[in-house]
């Protein structure tokens, strides 16, 4: 699997989830947001966490605009795999690529720690080396992760089995609706999430429960 | 022409930063406040002399960028 990684001005886990994706055996490509062209053969690009352009105006907003955006925006439609991570996740969500919006956190606290996820939907590229339901931690670093989105939206997006990751009861960090912490696309190709897997992704880290997303990614093909 | 776009966020998306601002200023003894929205104010400076089209552009330019739509709504002043 060829990987790309596309860094922004303010991207800060950029290479955190290089070496992830090495570990687990991808092929990464860096791109800069300003290339109006993805690397050739490009299978998975990744938006990877930091505070692109400063969080200016909103978290994600101009990187949302970057020229990069056009080439990941033509790969999504073609049903090419697209992984935001934190950052990523509120890139997407500013480029229309996923519904929803990422608010400032209800506590208004930055939150930097360990959370329990649920996965919801294993069925996907993403999330098919977990099991539903069972206990996954993986660690969160954020301010604005507080998901949004109207009840027609939640509840088209619970229906559509578009809900990759819950926080687990009792552990939602920011407020999100339906303690969602991650999200789907339509097609499933492209996945939104708070949570850092390339955190938690080798032994060294503390634990390695965030490595599987990368591995079930691979295993993918 | 100066253009001023004022973004709030929409009825019913929680403000957290508002919230507490009022809990704020009921400690410093504003207690009759009934709620607090925060906002923010874009200024543009443009080159248009029609105040018509300037809304327009501006509007396009709320759209594009400025205002995220899916939780804020936006205001256009031109002065």
């Amino acid at each position: 699997m060829k990987a790309a990684v596309i860094v922004f001005p303010g991207s800060n886990c950029d290479r955190d989830v290089v070496v992830a994706l090495r570990e687990a055996g991808a092929s990464v490509r860096i791109a800069w947001h300003a290339d109006p062209d993805l690397p050739g053969g490009t299978d998975l690009v990744v938006l990877p966490g930091g505070f692109a352009h400063g969080d200016y105006l909103r978290c994600g907003a101009m990187a949302a605009r970057a020229p990069a955006m056009a080439a990941v925006r033509a790969h999504a439609a073609r049903g090419g795999l697209v992984l935001g991570l934190c950052n990523g996740f509120q890139v997407l969500t500013e480029a229309g690529l996923l519904p929803g919006a990422l608010l400032r956190n209800a506590g208004l606290a930055y939150v930097c720690r360990d959370v329990m996820l649920e996965p919801v939907n294993t069925e996907t590229p993403f999330t098919r080396a977990y099991a539903p339901g069972e206990a996954v931690r993986i660690p969160v670093g954020h301010h604005d992760g507080n998901y949004f989105a109207d009840d027609e939206t939640l509840d088209r997006l619970e229906g559509e089995g578009r809900v990759a990751f819950r926080y687990a009861a009792g552990d939602n960090p920011n407020g999100s609706a339906r303690d969602i912490a991650g999200v789907l696309n339509a097609g499933g190709n492209v996945l939104g999430m708070m949570p850092h897997p390339e955190r938690l992704s080798d032994p060294a880290h503390g634990g390695i429960d965030g490595r599987r997303l990368f591995e079930g990614l691979l295993a993918h093909g | 022409m100066i253009a001023r776009v004022t973004i709030t966020l929409k009825p019913g998306v929680l403000d957290p930063q508002g919230r507490a601002i009022h809990h704020a200023l009921d400690g410093l003894g504003f207690g009759d406040v009934h709620g607090v929205r925060q906002g923010k104010l874009i200024e543009l400076d443009l080159a248009d002399t029609d105040s018509a089209a300037a809304h327009a552009r501006v509007d396009a330019m709320c759209r594009a960028l400025l205002a995220n739509t899916v939780i804020e709504a936006y205001r256009i002043e031109i002065a």
